[in-house]
């Protein structure tokens, strides 16, 4: 059976807890997984990023994405929230759940879509430290860590 | 000649120094690269935006393309550098 998917891009904050607790009754979907990534100090002493997307497109390599995961996985629910705009280090940027009925699979799809949505979802950092602002540089080992999963 | 829609993104955006524009394209453009190298030939802005070819990546109707990706019927082509979400 096809996955509960929802996806959203916004500026506000999430809270994992209430997201935990907006995903439907299922008693078969005996596991959950979570990933949150937040803005992380990288020594540089930048203060905040801005997040600049591509609407439409976002949204659709998102969902391209999910759709790959719940062919690879059985899954109950997949729920992506991601951030754009102003952020602070420490502020919360990305949530990805993935619920199924035992842990394998929940785990997989969680490392599974981050590692593609860090490659092909269409968002872009510039970080500032309050005078100079530079846009971030792509990493080679984000493409290494999703071309593991032979898709 | 077609009409598409181009966006920039990021620096490309910047350094283009607009976010999108309508354009008319000749017949001799049948690749991203032919329309780079239209765009670098055309101004300074293109010149400068494109000037590391490497650094540039491609959408075709919100899909990703490689730049020697042939542009046939899309309606709405990006360029942006590689993304740096999540």
């Amino acid at each position: 059976m096809a996955a509960r998917i929802t996806i959203s891009v916004q500026e506000a904050d999430f809270d994992l807890g209430a997201e935990q607790k907006a995903l439907p009754p299922d008693p078969s979907a005996g596991a959950m997984a979570a990933f949150v990534g937040t803005v992380r100090a990288d020594g540089t002493g930048f203060e905040a990023l801005t997040l600049e997307h591509y609407p439409g497109m976002t949204e659709r390599q998102l969902e391209n994405i999910t759709a790959k995961a719940d062919t690879r996985w059985s899954l109950a629910d997949i729920r992506i929230i991601h951030r754009t705009g102003r952020l602070s280090v420490g502020d919360q940027i990305v949530l990805v759940i993935t619920r199924s009925r035992h842990r394998g699979d929940a785990f997989q799809a969680a490392e599974f879509i981050m590692d593609f949505l860090k490659t092909d979802a269409p968002f872009w950092k510039r970080q500032t430290d309050g005078t100079t602002d530079t846009w971030v540089d792509a990493r080679d080992s984000d493409t290494t860590a999703r071309d593991r999963w032979g898709e | 000649m077609r009409t598409v829609t181009v966006l920039y993104f990021a620096w490309i955006r910047e350094r283009m120094g607009c976010s999108e524009e309508r354009l008319s394209l000749d017949d001799e453009i049948v690749t991203l690269d032919d329309l780079i190298d239209h765009l670098k030939a055309r101004d300074e802005r293109g010149a400068e935006a494109f000037e590391n070819r490497m650094l540039v990546r491609a959408g075709l109707d919100q899909d990703h393309a490689s730049l020697d990706t042939a542009i046939g019927d899309a309606r709405e082509i990006a360029f942006f550098p590689p993304v740096t979400g999540g």
